[in-house]
């Protein structure tokens, strides 16, 4: 982002404008507000009452989740195989964006292309030929396998972002480095990647981001032992006799990892969602 | 800034193309292999050449799930688009009230597209829900469950609820790298809000608009938890999308010929139009670079 556009706001700020985000923010909310409220209800309120407010305030909920491993152990999985994924992403995509940023080489516009043709396509296409993929190397319910699995949409995301943020630094600078004799791994470590540190800071939280909120592949890819929070929810969601303030509250607790994510990146966020081209 | 010839750059390019295709090339093979062949159970397969697609092709299912999914992504793109930027525009500058706003915006972009699916249930349910018994109470009749079109507002309220941020993000980071000169130089115009808008700031998004455009198509296209967890794809087959019918056939009746014809084809679709908008991008990428 390029320093502050000052707009002179008497003439050019209009006072609707503050109606427009008022409602809009308060569509946000509303349906979020509901839910939880919701995991601090009892079932019986939930079922009988109708109530704005919980008349029996209760934390039972929330107790029945953080007690039972079957439970929490979603969210520990989750957070396994999301930072696998983050970093072999990171990893994998670096040297890449550098390459596709600075360099020309024998078809580097139909790869760049193909690589977000991955991104492009639908899980539900790769579902099942993952599922054989990976019981096959018997990989099947590891983390590892959901990690690769979700880097599917997130190296090509990942490339992209990065390679936004990369082509923003001159040149220049890498030829200085060169001259004053850096080897290639050391300027690449030592001096590039800490300049474009915002940048991988947006592409970590977008892996995280998708790799968290994605359910079809890592449902399909685990059963036990690597069971994420989302499936477990779903399995909770098509039993019979539902939990509606256990799901609520499992619901909320999967709300806020992502909220703290995004206060940290939040100066950066609307610049990472533009993949680095403004 | 011309870039460089340099052949050697394929080694930094290499672990990327050994991962992608070890996780894309190779189950793509699969279902190339599945969609030309047919399994009488066991392992034994035999060659019927394009019998699936044509099968598809003559029989209603996959045009139906088709048809949805274009008006679902046109109707879904009609209101977050125009709605994003209308967001964008009416959003603080600076200070501590454009952190605020940023952070509650993208929030429903974080959370798990079950959980979206989950919040909408709870949120809807004509019995426990804040919507739908509000519905209800004023006398409207309103129940996603039983009625098709009132699942469909459903399902397009949540999705707007879910992505308009995103466009509105977008349209934001677009709006925030226009220099202060050109509106300045509009005021010594004394030009209208319209004109300032129609000719410096549209433009100025341009990009960024066809990345949301790009994405947004992209992503609605292969929605499928979010509906799922709603409705399931009912009532009936009303918001039976193309990704929830793909998971019936595979998953669910496991006829692996036909789901896998159904799903080369899907995936070109979804190609060939993201192809279109990924050429207009790096066209404008190219335009703005001479700028």
């Amino acid at each position: 982002m390029s320093a502050e556009p000052r707009i002179n706001n008497r003439k050019f700020r209009i006072r609707p404008a503050n109606v427009v985000i008022a409602g809009y923010l308060l569509f946000l909310l509303v349906p979020i507000y509901w839910l939880v409220i919701m995991s601090f209800k009892t079932n019986s309120e939930i079922l009988s009452s109708f109530t704005l407010f919980p008349d029996n305030f209760t934390l039972e909920n929330y107790q029945t989740i953080l007690t039972d491993p079957s439970w929490y152990m979603g969210y520990v999985n989750s957070f396994i195989y999301v930072s696998l994924n983050t970093v072999i992403s990171l990893l994998v995509a670096l040297p890449a964006a550098y390459a596709f940023s600075r360099y020309r080489f024998f078809g580097d516009n139909h790869l760049f292309f193909w690589l977000l043709t991955n991104r492009m396509a639908p899980p539900a296409v790769f579902a099942l030929p993952f599922f054989q993929l990976y019981s096959s190397v018997s990989l099947f319910d590891t983390h590892i396998a959901v990690a690769l699995a979700h880097c599917l949409f997130n190296v090509p995301l990942a490339v992209w972002i990065l390679e936004g943020f990369m082509r923003g630094i001159p040149r220049e600078i890498d030829e200085t480095a060169f001259i004053d004799g850096y080897g290639f791994t050391r300027f690449f470590t030592r001096i590039f990647v800490p300049m474009i540190g915002p940048g991988i800071g947006v592409t970590a939280f977008f892996c995280f981001m998708f790799s968290w909120v994605e359910l079809l592949l890592s449902r399909t890819l685990t059963s036990v032992d690597a069971k994420p929070i989302t499936a477990i929810m779903t399995r909770t969601v098509s039993a019979s006799g539902l939990d509606w303030g256990v799901l609520a509250a499992a619901g909320v607790l999967t709300i806020i990892p992502g909220a703290i994510v995004i206060y940290f990146v939040r100066n950066y966020i609307a610049k990472g969602f533009a993949l680095g081209r403004v | 800034m011309e870039k460089t010839v340099n052949q050697r750059a394929w080694f930094l390019v290499l672990p990327v193309l050994v991962l992608v295709a070890f996780s894309s090339v190779i189950p793509m093979m699969t279902v190339v292999n599945y969609s030309f062949q047919d399994s009488f159970g066991g392992n034994e397969f035999f060659w019927v050449g394009l019998e699936w697609y044509q099968e598809l092709l003559r029989s209603g299912r996959l045009w139906d799930a088709f048809g949805r999914q274009l008006l679902f992504s046109s109707i879904i793109l009609a209101i977050e688009i125009p709605l994003g930027i209308l967001v964008a525009l009416s959003m603080p500058k600076k200070g501590w009230a454009a952190s605020v706003c940023l952070v509650l915006m993208a929030l429903p972009l974080l959370i798990p597209y079950n959980v979206v699916g989950t919040i909408w249930q709870v949120f809807g349910r004509a019995d426990i829900g804040l919507l739908g018994r509000t519905l209800s109470d004023l006398g409207i009749s309103y129940n996603y469950a039983q009625n098709a079109f009132d699942a469909w507002v459903t399902v397009i309220a949540m999705d707007v609820w879910h992505w308009t941020s995103l466009v509105a993000l977008l349209a934001y980071a677009g709006l925030r790298s226009i220099p202060s000169a050109y509106y300045q130089a509009a005021e010594i115009d004394q030009a209208s809000r319209w004109s300032v808008f129609r000719y410096i700031e549209l433009p100025k998004m341009r990009g960024v608009l066809i990345i949301a455009i790009l994405l947004r198509f992209m992503d609605s296209f292969m929605i499928y938890t979010e509906p799922f967890v709603l409705t399931g794809g009912g009532p009936g087959n009303s918001t039976t999308f193309l990704s929830i019918d793909l998971v019936k056939m595979a998953l669910g009746q496991f006829d692996l010929g036909p789901a896998a014809a159904f799903s080369l084809m899907y995936f070109l679709v979804i190609l060939l139009i993201s192809y279109v908008f990924y050429t207009v991008m790096i066209t404008i990428d190219k335009d703005e670079a001479k700028a």
